[in-house]
């Protein structure tokens, strides 16, 4: 369970990032962030692995207080809470297995164990035959499904995903976003960041729409729509 | 293993740098060995000395042993002395034979009448050796006194002297590799910003990402180490027979350099390695460890 309590984050120089977000995720869910550019949305998952402070207000994942977090143990939630980025963050010097065996090792897993599970995994995101391919020689779609290895090869809890089809074009978005729902088949919580229309509307899952900060609506079979306020902003701008 | 495939890729990828370390911890491990040897060495000549009579009276060869008896008495007499011990001539040809055993050209040349006799005195306490020094110069047949607190005192001065210096240099030398290495670390550190950023966001410990720094200044200080080690058992090598010549009195030593093929040669040469590795490991280590504390925040 993933409780965000009167959540505020403000950046200095800046207007609150996120004011008094309260949210509560249940395990196994799969929910979409929506919102314009700014609205949040990375904030909000920046929080949730302590890549960023919440100003106010607190966040629990079960009874771990990411607040008050010992820096120390900061690897503890991280590993609890896998992250896909949209700049897929891949080590270029490694190729697509040692990336994805990456995720393991940091646990302290032997070879021998590794091996068979990364080719598990390998085989879900069908990349089991560009394994000893380096980042640099796949295309951005394969770069994000080696992402997608690495953070599910450790087995957590939790699977943030960043705009995860931000680069890619509509079929790649659509096997990403199947290989997500087969993880969360397997009891993880999804809390994927978006801004693609048809994935939204056609999945019909938990959606949490923000704008400026507040969660504007929260749906449990949400459509991506936009907000009067926003909507009128872009129809002024198109009859400019 | 994952730590050490990322230490010799680090390695690997700025081997300049490397370089630089590995020379520079060479030269301090070099110079440490090397004023180790000489303070241990020293310290052992010392010892021997310390472990000798305290005077040493050599007889004119026109003197009998009844002079010597005559002032044996004399000098019990004081009740200042603790005891005494005659070396006649032929008692002196057999300690230089038995120090000089391995070489047969010394041995040829000398015969027990040129040899001294002597006798050894030991005081009761050191502050009387020069209240006894006036009873011994006036008795019969005495051609030479030597005190052996002259030679320690000097022996000390000099094992002062090598302490002092080595101590200071191999002090100074350390600080300087430490602040290599942890320059070299803390580039290598900003090399790879990205991808321990990457390694903390995805729930590496602490330990995984410092780890290969650590290994990497260790391995610098054991590849520097070796290199001296090299060095320094060619010039023991080189110098062994001067050793044996010079301090082969003492047993110790006697033992190590005198077979070069007896396991105590190979058994030093061998801790000498694990003693310099070690160190070297030591201060590498503790380079990389400063700039990680320095440079890596968690």
């Amino acid at each position: 369970m993933i409780r965000f309590d009167n959540v505020t984050k403000h950046f200095s120089g800046h207007t609150n990032a996120l004011s008094d977000i309260t949210v509560e995720i249940s395990d196994g869910e799969f929910v979409f962030l929506i919102g314009p550019s700014g609205a949040g949305k990375t904030t909000l998952l920046r929080l949730l692995i302590r890549d960023t402070f919440p100003t106010r207000g607190t966040i629990k994942i079960d009874d771990l207080d990411i607040k008050t977090l010992d820096p120390k143990k900061l690897y503890i939630l991280r590993r609890k809470v896998g992250t896909v980025f949209q700049d897929f963050k891949l080590l270029n010097d490694r190729t697509v297995y040692e990336n994805a065996a990456l995720g393991l090792e940091i646990l302290g897993k032997k070879p021998t164990e590794i091996k068979p599970r990364v080719m598990d995994v390998l085989e879900l995101v069908g990349l089991a035959d560009k394994r000893d391919n380096f980042p640099l020689e796949l295309s951005a779609g394969e770069m994000q499904r080696t992402g997608i290895a690495r953070a599910i090869v450790g087995g957590p809890s939790i699977l943030l995903a960043d705009e995860p089809t931000g680069n890619l074009d509509p079929q790649t978005s659509w096997d990403i976003l199947d290989i997500l729902r087969e993880i969360q088949k397997i009891g993880t919580t999804i809390i994927m960041a978006t801004h693609n229309v048809s994935i939204v509307n056609e999945l019909k899952k938990r959606t949490i729409t923000l704008e400026q900060g507040k969660i504007i609506s929260d749906e449990v079979k949400g459509k991506y729509h936009i907000s009067a306020k926003l909507k009128g902003k872009k129809e002024h701008a198109s009859s400019v | 293993m994952q730590a050490l495939s990322d230490m010799w890729n680090h390695i690997r990828r700025s081997p300049y740098q490397s370089l630089a370390a590995v020379l520079t911890l060479f030269l301090t491990i070099l110079l440490a060995g090397l004023f180790l040897l000489a303070t241990v060495g020293s310290s052992l000549v010392l010892r021997f000395f310390e472990s000798k009579p305290q005077i040493t009276v050599f007889f004119t060869d026109k003197a009998t042993v009844a002079d010597s008896d005559t002032l044996k008495k004399t000098l019990e007499a004081t009740g200042k002395v603790a005891s005494t011990k005659y070396v006649s001539k032929d008692d002196a040809l057999a300690i230089y034979r038995e120090q000089n055993k391995n070489d047969p050209l010394l041995l040829e040349m000398v015969t027990a009448d040129i040899l001294p006799a002597s006798l050894e005195v030991s005081a009761t306490d050191p502050t009387y050796l020069h209240e006894l020094e006036p009873v011994i110069q006036q008795a019969q047949g005495v051609e030479e006194v030597v005190f052996q607190k002259d030679v320690v005192d000097t022996l000390l001065r000099w094992t002062n002297a090598i302490r002092w210096i080595g101590g200071t240099l191999v002090i100074l030398l350390a600080l300087n590799s430490i602040l290599i290495v942890m320059t070299v670390t803390g580039m290598k550190i900003a090399l790879k910003k990205d991808e321990i950023e990457i390694l903390k966001l995805i729930g590496a410990s602490p330990w995984y990402i410092r780890a290969p720094f650590v290994l990497e200044g260790g391995f610098y200080g054991v590849a520097g180490s070796v290199v001296s080690w090299i060095i320094i058992s060619a010039l023991l090598l080189l110098l062994r027979p001067a050793v044996v010549g010079f301090l082969g009195m003492i047993p110790v030593i006697s033992m190590i350099f005198g077979t070069l093929s007896s396991w105590t040669f190979v058994g030093f040469l061998v801790g000498l390695l694990f003693i310099l590795s070690f160190v070297g490991f030591l201060l590498g280590a503790s380079g990389s460890m400063v700039a990680l504390r320095r440079y890596l925040k968690f």
